[in-house]
């Protein structure tokens, strides 16, 4: 599936849900399926600066398509980082600098994209961006 | 009769009066009325306070010290007038002592620069574990400037100074003692007479940051005998932006300036500029004028509530939340001191701070999670952080029920 599609079939999957606290629910178990990152690769090189809690994310090349898997000592970042994991990994360097992320506004969770917010899902999204951006360059 | 009278006291704070003071306290949070025990970062502003700012800007904003013409002459007025409300209420010896700044962060680094030119290699500076990092950070810019050691005085497992090893630490080559009055993470209320004494006992000089102090106790400089004290206006019911560093005379006039500018100057000459007497000395350029107006209002407004109200309403808020906190299976507090003010630092069994954070914030209820700039604090209870609930006088048992029962939900969604 395309970055987008994945996108709309999460916006799809969240909009059933009434409220945040069903949300929240849906995302901590998000967060138990999150491709974790092998041990070898929790170092603190891996480790995406701005977020409260800690987050290490590895990436790796596969067929020109770029694989990620992660983890976070927290569970709602875990489930954070799940969803953007479910849309960029597997998909090309050059589709993930190119896509947006407007399906962060759908699915509510809006409010972890400020800048401020400490769990850093805009440092994430960065990491996950330069990551593609290296890839492509050693494509290209 | 002392007990008796302040038992009265106590119970004379009207609450729910109080409230009706600060009109944030009104308003909702994801649909949910706010809870707000974030007050160790930032306090509330009561409406006083805000009127003061508002009549500030629309009946005489200009600048001070300057202008002959009414305007300014009215501001700088004010201006003065609280400076004064601020000697008064540290109880200084003189206006001229207290020095308006930006907060204790921007005190502390007047004071830290300053002595840049008084030390020299192998003196010895000592400092506390349960330092914010705004006292820590400009201590250890200071050494390595200057060649001067920082040495540490431990805590133990409660979250209290060790003062037999700060005993040892103490030597003639101690030239300055800094901790803090009250401990932001953990709430722990420092012995501070002590540590005063015995450095000056060694020829040092004492830095108390006292800006989670100063919400509950209402400092003497005087009797302390401290040497230099910071505090900032945001957490006394004042403007953000806006703090104060009291020094001894004799400190301050040994201190060289911190910023080159308009107000600090007497003469400039191309070939040499001479240096205006205290307090402007350390006020160069436009201060905050209506931050500094608004903070003596502040300060007036909490004064008018009283200091020993609020100190015994606030160790009750404290008691009620510990126990009920308590109650909840695997929740630990960190910071166990039998002198401690209303601060809870706390985690649930192994979730992530940050986690029960984002929870009960959806609940309307303000916490602060994180380390709250107290790194070595936390690498000493081997944690990323805790969910910090750190009560106000304007706080009421009820929130503190909604924060328990927000913790609970939160609890059940995590584990």
């Amino acid at each position: 599936m395309s970055i987008r599609e994945l996108q709309e079939e999460i916006v799809d999957e969240f909009s059933m849900f009434d409220d945040w606290m069903q949300r929240y629910e849906y995302m901590i178990e998000l967060g138990k399926s999150l491709p974790l990152i092998d041990e070898k690769y929790k170092i603190d090189e891996n480790i995406i600066k701005g977020c409260q809690s800690k987050v290490w994310v590895h990436a790796q090349m596969d067929d020109d398509k770029i694989a990620f898997t992660a983890d976070s000592d927290a569970i709602i970042t875990k489930g954070i980082i799940a969803i953007l994991i479910r849309v960029f990994s597997g998909q090309h360097p050059k589709d993930i600098i190119d896509a947006d992320t407007d399906f962060i506004d759908q699915i509510g969770l809006k409010e972890h994209l400020s800048p401020t917010r400490a769990n850093g899902l805009v440092s994430m999204i960065k990491q996950l961006k330069m990551y593609a951006i290296a890839y492509q360059t050693q494509l290209n | 009769m002392v007990l008796l009278f302040l038992y009265k006291e106590i119970n004379m704070l009207d609450v729910q009066k109080i409230r009706e003071d600060f009109p944030i306290l009104k308003r909702k949070v994801h649909g949910n009325p706010l809870v707000y025990f974030d007050n160790a970062a930032t306090s509330q502003t009561p409406q006083v306070v805000i009127d003061a700012i508002v009549d500030y800007y629309s009946n005489y904003n200009a600048n001070i010290h300057r202008g002959v013409h009414t305007l300014s002459q009215e501001a700088t007025d004010a201006y003065e007038l609280a400076r004064k409300k601020v000697q008064q209420h540290f109880n200084a010896a003189n206006s001229h002592e207290i020095i308006l700044t930006t907060g204790a962060t921007h005190s502390i680094n007047i004071v830290a620069t300053g002595f840049a030119n008084l030390l020299s290699q192998g003196d010895e500076i000592i400092v506390s574990a349960l330092e914010h990092h705004s006292n820590i950070v400009p201590w250890q810019m200071l050494c390595e400037k200057t060649g001067a050691i920082l040495k540490v005085i431990p805590m133990n497992q409660e979250g209290e100074l060790l003062m037999e090893v700060y005993d040892q630490l103490l030597s003639d080559k101690t030239k300055l003692v800094f901790t803090n009055h009250i401990s932001n993470a953990l709430g722990t209320v420092n012995p501070i007479e002590e540590i005063i004494e015995k450095a000056h006992k060694t020829g040092a000089a004492v830095l108390i940051d006292g800006a989670q102090s100063c919400p509950h106790i209402k400092p003497d400089v005087q009797a302390l005998d401290v040497d230099f004290y910071v505090a900032s206006a945001h957490k006394l019911c004042g403007p953000t932006g806006v703090g104060v560093l009291y020094g001894k005379e004799d400190w301050l006039n040994k201190l060289p300036p911190y910023q080159g500018g308009g107000e600090m100057i007497d003469q400039v000459t191309f070939e040499k500029t001479t240096y205006a007497g205290l307090p402007h000395k350390f006020e160069a350029g436009t201060p905050n004028i209506c931050g500094g107006i608004a903070f003596g209002v502040a300060l007036d407004y909490m004064n008018s509530i009283g200091f020993d109200s609020i100190a015994g309403y606030e160790q009750e808020l404290l008691n009620y939340g510990t126990e009920k906190l308590l109650a909840i299976d695997g929740l630990r507090i960190y910071g166990t001191s039998k002198n401690k003010t209303s601060v809870i630092s706390f985690n649930l069994g192994d979730i992530h701070p940050y986690d029960v954070g984002s929870i009960v914030d959806k609940l309307g209820v303000a916490v602060r999670t994180g380390h709250h700039c107290a790194q070595p604090i936390m690498d000493f209870y081997k944690i990323p952080g805790t969910i910090r609930a750190s009560f106000s006088f304007y706080n009421t048992k009820e929130e503190i029920d909604i924060l328990v029962a927000s913790v609970k939900k939160a609890k059940m969604m995590l584990s």
